[in-house]
């Protein structure tokens, strides 16, 4: 019972962070129809960023700004530099250039920071309170189920009380249509990629802490997460929430019952079953898309 | 005629390598409507595209009120007060009545007189107000087409381009939603651009029509006698 608690705690903890992180694949999907291949390397340089930041100011809460202004300076520059022009590409392209941004990035930051595994620090102690002989969770684990939940609110609170998130959605349906209402599109891709990248910064410097920085920290982040949004189905930001937390629950239950060899193979044996069962993932919106 | 609040000169267009737009020429003076008729391929449809900015033109002019927007940006154009419903309305259909409605006013500064505007396309549009909450999903195709309308009318502009509003649309709808834009002339003052299959519900209400075939004017007319014209009927419109 002890350790289910403490599986259950730890893979809430981990999915929500998945949860950040799929929904930050989402808002791109959505705009898009572009999968972010590189949200993983934009996010490992704004924890860079936060390392830096952090240890020349000794302040923690300076490098988490750091992190999140650079994540949406980032996500400014990625989509209007590069991802702008290959978007309306074949689908393929889009994904082999954001792979190749991923890989220019992660040597980028090799080159400046070296691929030693550096300790990232963290704002609480990450040593679990207990309870009797229960050890459940820590203060930053509380941290970072309430980080993601801000970020999940705000994001749904934009999308649905906003006149920006009412643009983002009308662009995301129908772009023509939004541009002969006077809508701004392309500023609104902008918007929603600097809004990701941030989101994926944060989700950095929630999981790093877990592990250790270094240039590929976010890779295993991404894939897992990636996962969590298909399962949930890419279009559907309820969807990539609920599909990180399960995906973050499997992966604690499988690992810590199974052993964590076979940790990845529980993650696709459940993307597997989902895309038999239901192929436009759980939540998806309709079946098939209006041309 | 010196009033013209649009005049096109010359204007091709057209996708990729082919042009659809040969040339044409055409005057819509402030405060009437216009009928574009023409057969399908014709090239109406790609009027209106070119004219709201979503077509670049290749050569010719477009001036409205007096300036030249051939190749402006179609958010700005709209800003300017050139609205076009594009066939089929439009609708978002994943969006509620009223976020449809707020999304063709979002750009303007004046929120109070948005807000009136909203609230003006309720009065214009009944159905459309007692539905306000539900997506646009869920309306039938004339509540969509006034919806689409409706919300063109938000921004309060001053020359509406519309593309096939009947289509689909049962003849008592066809009617109520022409007989609204003559009214909206009348009493707004709007300016209106028209294309339509249906060519007898378009030209009962227009003030001139436009004969369009293979890319260029081939007539130009009063609407009554243009409806008169036997030979134009059978040559270009098939009734």
């Amino acid at each position: 019972m002890e350790r289910f608690v403490f599986l259950t705690v730890d893979g809430l903890a981990h999915g929500a962070i998945y949860a950040a992180f799929a929904l930050a694949l989402v808002l791109i999907w959505r705009g898009t129809r572009v999968v972010n291949f590189a949200q993983g390397a934009m996010a490992v340089v704004s924890a860079y960023i936060a390392y830096s930041v952090a240890s020349a100011s000794g302040s923690y809460w300076l490098g988490a700004i750091a992190a999140i202004v650079s994540g949406l300076a980032l996500g400014v520059l990625v989509e209007r530099g590069v991802m702008r022009f290959v978007a309306h590409t074949a689908p393929l392209s889009a994904i082999v250039v954001a792979l190749g941004v991923s890989l220019l990035i992660a040597a980028v930051v090799g080159i400046l920071y070296g691929v030693d595994q550096r300790p990232f620090p963290v704002p609480f102690s990450r040593t679990p309170y207990t309870i009797g002989s229960y050890a459940v969770f820590s203060p930053f684990t509380l941290f970072t189920f309430g980080v993601v939940a801000v970020v999940v609110i705000g994001i749904a609170l934009l999308f649905t009380r906003t006149s920006v998130g009412l643009r983002m959605r009308a662009s995301a349906f129908a772009p023509e249509t939004a541009r002969l209402l006077g809508v701004n599109v392309s500023r609104v891709l902008t918007v929603g990629w600097a809004l990701a990248a941030g989101v994926g910064a944060v989700a950095s410097l929630l999981i790093i802490p877990t592990a250790f920085l270094q240039p590929n920290a976010m890779d295993l982040v991404f894939v897992t997460a990636f996962t969590a949004a298909v399962i949930g189905g890419l279009d559907s930001p309820v969807g990539a929430v609920v599909g990180g937390l399960v995906v973050g629950l499997l992966l604690s239950y499988v690992s810590g019952y199974l052993g964590s060899n076979v940790t990845s193979i529980g993650v696709l044996v459940l993307l597997v079953a989902v895309l038999l069962l239901r192929p436009g993932g759980l939540f998806t919106m309709r079946q098939a898309r209006r041309v | 005629m010196s009033d013209a609040l649009l005049e096109v000169d010359g204007l091709v267009a057209g996708y990729g390598g082919a042009a659809v737009l040969h040339g044409i020429d055409l005057r819509v003076p402030a405060g009437t409507i216009t009928a574009v008729l023409g057969a399908n391929g014709a090239g109406k449809t790609t009027l209106l595209r070119t004219l709201s900015g979503l077509v670049r033109p290749r050569s010719g002019q477009i001036r409205y009120g007096g300036t030249e927007i051939g190749g402006v940006r179609v958010e700005r154009i709209v800003r300017a007060g050139l609205a076009h419903v594009p066939e089929s309305g439009g609708v978002i259909t994943e969006l509620t009545v009223a976020d449809n409605l707020r999304l063709g006013g979002l750009w303007r500064t004046d929120r109070d007189d948005t807000a009136a505007a909203i609230e003006e396309v309720y009065e214009l549009f009944p159905p459309l107000a007692a539905r306000r909450k539900e997506i646009g999903e869920a309306l039938s195709g004339g509540e969509r087409q006034m919806l689409a309308i409706g919300r063109a009318l938000v921004a309060r502009p001053r020359m509406l381009l519309l593309d096939e509003p009947s289509l689909g649309l049962a003849p008592r709808v066809t009617t109520q939603i022409m007989t609204l834009l003559r009214q909206l002339c009348d009493t707004r003052g709007l300016t209106v651009l028209i294309v339509e299959q249906n060519v007898r519900a378009a030209l009962s209400v227009a003030d001139q029509g436009v004969v369009i075939s293979l890319g260029r004017v081939v007539r130009r007319a009063d609407a009554s006698s243009l409806a008169a014209d036997e030979s134009v009927r059978h040559a270009y419109l098939g009734f």
